[in-house]
């Protein structure tokens, strides 16, 4: 019954279009249809010009050996760039840790980001100070954030180390019975997590999380709040628990949200490059694709390289879209 | 008191205090003493605020810049009328009043007039803007300011000053002259250097009774024995600082390990790769076992600044930096007076000797120039050990002319300068860019990140050094992709 319900003002809307189409090429449609072209040709050529243009020359250029600086005759080489890429041991390491950032970190964020969303969700005092404020860390510069949490991780005099070798323990000491031996969970040596190949790419996701989590609240909250009120109240009526009404009701009907947030997301962190870049520079324990392009690009002067890097950035950004968009369509029908 | 008196009292206090005689809290506190009136009284601090203003907002004009500069003999009168252009410094340099009485001596001298152009700060941004204006040819700049690593880079863009400037180049330093001199030709002339240095801390020497340390094995312990006594009172105090990131800092402190061991180049001036021997290996093993022991853990991360922060506040005994940082020392409440310098220390085995790697500055004439004579003539003034040894005395910056370091009044000005000489005559090393010309970014990326990966404990000495080799190898051997 329902389908009928949602299928009727379809229906009518083709008809509709049809009788527009079957109508004899009258000077006025024609007239129309010109207009439409005029219209739309200032933002088609801005495409052309800033989308499609660059990219057939990534494409173009990817399969050549050009320098950026120096003018010297260039050749074809077939696909010799990405024989080399895949050959390439910090090519391959990239990749590794790119997926590795963009796999944890959004899901990292997605669930604290729903957590947040259904906290400021609910009502309570200071509900517009708690959400304005949750924003701050998505607002700071991430050069400027990165470059704060790498000082706090320092081993030296990061305030990290300071509270997890001095002031914890110490604090925690105090409480009778349990304190001594919680106070030797804390480490006893002040930890380098940015130096340590082992903690490096964690520290990166979690600053990485600590700042995007607050968009991915925003995004989800206005998922939640076109959920209208009254269905919660039928529910409890019938004996829904909150638990079921997450399950059955909230999550549903928030997922046309959590899928835009989640495309936005992972492909904002495939691309990654400023967190990693300031805070670990260039190392293999961090390196991601956007970074080993770089490389290719300052340190090698290498364009043809750096285009085959971009794109292979640009392929598996395209896959990532195809799968989310196939699983929003599986949804739809 | 009468009015004329308290106009009195009042302009000699604004006079004292305007020369600086009297702070501003000593002259107010004076005013109200000598019954200065309110108003006066705000009229005073007024003044004062401004003249802190003035203080605050632009460095006041130095009338003594410059004024030690004794111009050389010999320079060409002839193209007198002539205007040039030239980079000399970076858009944050404070050498700028020194720089302008430079030029304006080189002037009257020559009637050859200079417009100083400053360039971006950043090195690497630098080398893109030049690098854009000698692809468009462009004659509008005709001397260049480069770096140490660049002279591979630039050669085609520079003319050859072999010939032309054969009797200054015989006074610098023989190093800085092989790295300029690019097949056959002198594409730079050195200005001003820098070099790798031992920075220790002389209270602590004597605290614990040791020498300055002469080989890495005696650092090493020496190092852990203070740093154990200090760790009482400072638990996180470091005994040996250096550049462990993974950047160009990181390839000057690794030239510095293997050359001190007789560990070779990294690329010889010949071309062929030496990296993987026994004996750089071992002084990359060497500096792995630093890390988390004398070293802070963290030292894989760290660059100048970390290092400095560290340095300046106490909390270590030992450093490896850049001349720099002395200044910075001596500005330190915690170890100003407690500071000196040595070189670095050395390895054992075959051919070991101490190593300080190079830095510094030195000017090319661009190809494209139109007024090439009268650009010589000024890079001729401005290289002379005469207005390189004005700007040691003014402004610290370490001559290229190694006679300078033995002048008596150079050694008077600052004792830090007479130890610098033994650092550049004794192991003075160039980076392999001028071997490795435009590749030399990439080599030196190749060698930091192994490098760095066996100071983290990723891999052993040995898989680093012939990862490098390999890696380096094959890409000199040109894969032209």
């Amino acid at each position: 019954m329902s389908k009928e319900v949602v299928s009727s003002p379809l229906a009518q809307r083709k008809e509709r279009t049809a009788k527009v189409t079957d109508v004899p090429h009258s000077s006025w449609a024609k007239a129309r249809e010109r207009l439409a072209w005029i219209l739309v040709a200032p933002s088609l050529l801005v495409v052309f010009i800033v989308a499609l243009y660059p990219l057939a020359q990534s494409f173009h250029l990817s399969f050549t050996n050009q320098s950026l600086a120096s003018n010297d005759a260039w050749r074809y080489v077939g696909f010799a760039q990405f024989e080399y890429l895949f050959d390439n041991e910090a090519f391959r390491r990239a990749i590794r840790n790119t997926v590795v950032f963009t796999v944890s970190s959004v899901v990292i964020e997605t669930i604290l980001g729903m957590a947040i969303a259904l906290i400021i969700n609910s009502n309570f005092q200071g509900r517009g100070m708690v959400r304005t404020a949750i924003l701050i860390p998505w607002a700071i510069p991430t050069v400027v954030s990165s470059r704060l949490w790498e000082y706090m991780y320092q081993d030296n005099y990061g305030v990290i180390n300071d509270l997890l070798v001095n002031r914890l323990p110490q604090l925690v000491d105090w409480i009778p019975g349990i304190g001594s031996s919680l106070a030797s969970i804390f480490p006893a040596e002040n930890i380098a997590f940015i130096a340590r190949p082992s903690t490096a790419l964690p520290a990166i996701v979690a600053v990485d999380v600590w700042k995007t989590t607050p968009f991915m609240a925003l995004l989800l909250l206005a998922g939640l709040q076109i959920i209208p009120g009254d269905i919660y109240e039928a529910s409890t009526v019938d004996g829904a628990n909150k638990w079921q009404q997450f399950w059955q009701m909230t999550l549903p009907m928030l997922r046309p949200a959590l899928l835009v947030a989640l495309i936005f997301r992972t492909l904002d962190a495939f691309r990654v490059f400023d967190v990693v870049f300031v805070m670990k520079g260039v190392s293999v324990d961090t390196i991601t694709l956007a970074i080993y392009a770089r490389n290719a690009l300052v340190d090698g002067d290498r364009l043809g390289r750096t285009s085959a890097v971009s794109v292979f950035i640009f392929a598996c950004i395209g896959l990532l879209v195809f799968v989310y968009t196939r699983l929003v369509r599986v949804e739809e029908v | 008191m009468n009015e004329k008196d308290t106009n009195r009292v009042t302009a000699k206090l604004i006079r004292d205090f305007t020369r600086g005689h009297l702070t501003r809290r000593e002259m107010l506190q004076k005013a109200v003493t000598a019954g200065i009136s309110a108003a006066a009284v705000t009229s005073l601090a007024s003044v004062s605020a401004r003249r802190s203003y003035a203080q605050d907002a632009t460095p006041a004009p130095d009338p003594s810049a410059g004024n030690t500069i004794v111009v050389p003999q010999g320079l060409r009168t002839d193209l007198s009328g002539q205007s040039i252009r030239a980079v000399l410094a970076d858009s944050t340099s404070a050498d700028g009043p020194f720089l302008e009485a430079a030029l304006a001596k080189f002037g009257e001298a020559t009637g050859i007039t200079v417009e100083f152009i400053r360039g971006e700060t950043s090195a690497t941004d630098r080398l893109q803007a030049y690098r854009q204006e000698w692809a468009a040819e462009s004659a509008d700049t005709d001397v260049f300011q480069i770096d140490v690593i660049w002279p591979g880079v630039v050669a085609e863009h520079a003319i050859d000053l072999s010939e032309s400037l054969a009797e200054l180049a015989t006074q610098q330093l023989e190093a800085l002259i092989a790295n300029n001199t690019i097949d056959g030709a002198l594409v730079g002339m050195p200005w001003f250097t820098d070099a790798g240095l031992f920075y220790y801390r002389t209270d602590l020497l004597e605290k614990y009774a040791l020498p300055v340390p002469a080989t890495w094995a005696e650092l090493a312990t020496s190092a852990q024995t203070i740093q154990d006594g200090e760790r009482a009172a400072s638990p996180n105090f470091a005994g040996f600082l250096w550049q462990g990131n993974v950047y160009e800092g990181l390839t000057c402190n690794g030239l510095e390990w293997q050359v001190s061991n007789g560990g070779g180049n990294i690329v010889e001036p010949d071309g062929t790769v030496s990296v993987n021997n026994e004996q750089a290996i071992a002084s990359f093993d060497r500096a792995r076992t630093w890390v988390n022991t004398i070293s802070p853990e963290g030292v894989t991360t760290y660059q100048e600044p970390d290092c400095q922060t560290i340095w300046v506040a106490g909390n270590a005994a030992f450093c490896r930096q850049w001349p720099g940082m002395y200044s910075a020392s001596q500005d330190s409440d915690a170890i100003a007076g407690k500071v000196a310098v040595a070189p670095l220390p050395m390895g054992g085995g075959d051919g070991a000797r101490n190593a300080a790697t190079l830095g510094g500055w030195q000017m090319m004439v661009s190809r494209y120039s139109e007024k090439q004579d009268a650009a010589l003539e000024f890079v001729k003034y401005m290289c002379s050990p005469e207005v390189q040894r004005s700007f040691m005395l003014e402004r610290s910056h370490a001559a290229t002319v190694p006679a300078l370091y033995e002048d008596a009044e150079v050694q008077e000005a600052s004792p830090f300068f007479a130890s610098l000489g033994p650092v550049f005559q004794g192991g003075a090393v160039a980076r392999p860019s001028s071997v490795t010309g435009a590749l030399y970014p990439e080599v030196s990326s190749i060698y930091f990140t192994e490098l760095n990966q066996v100071l983290t404990g990723s891999k052993s000495g040995a898989d680093a050094a012939a990862a490098m080799e390999s890696q380096i190898t094959e890409l000199i051997e040109g894969d032209d992709l």
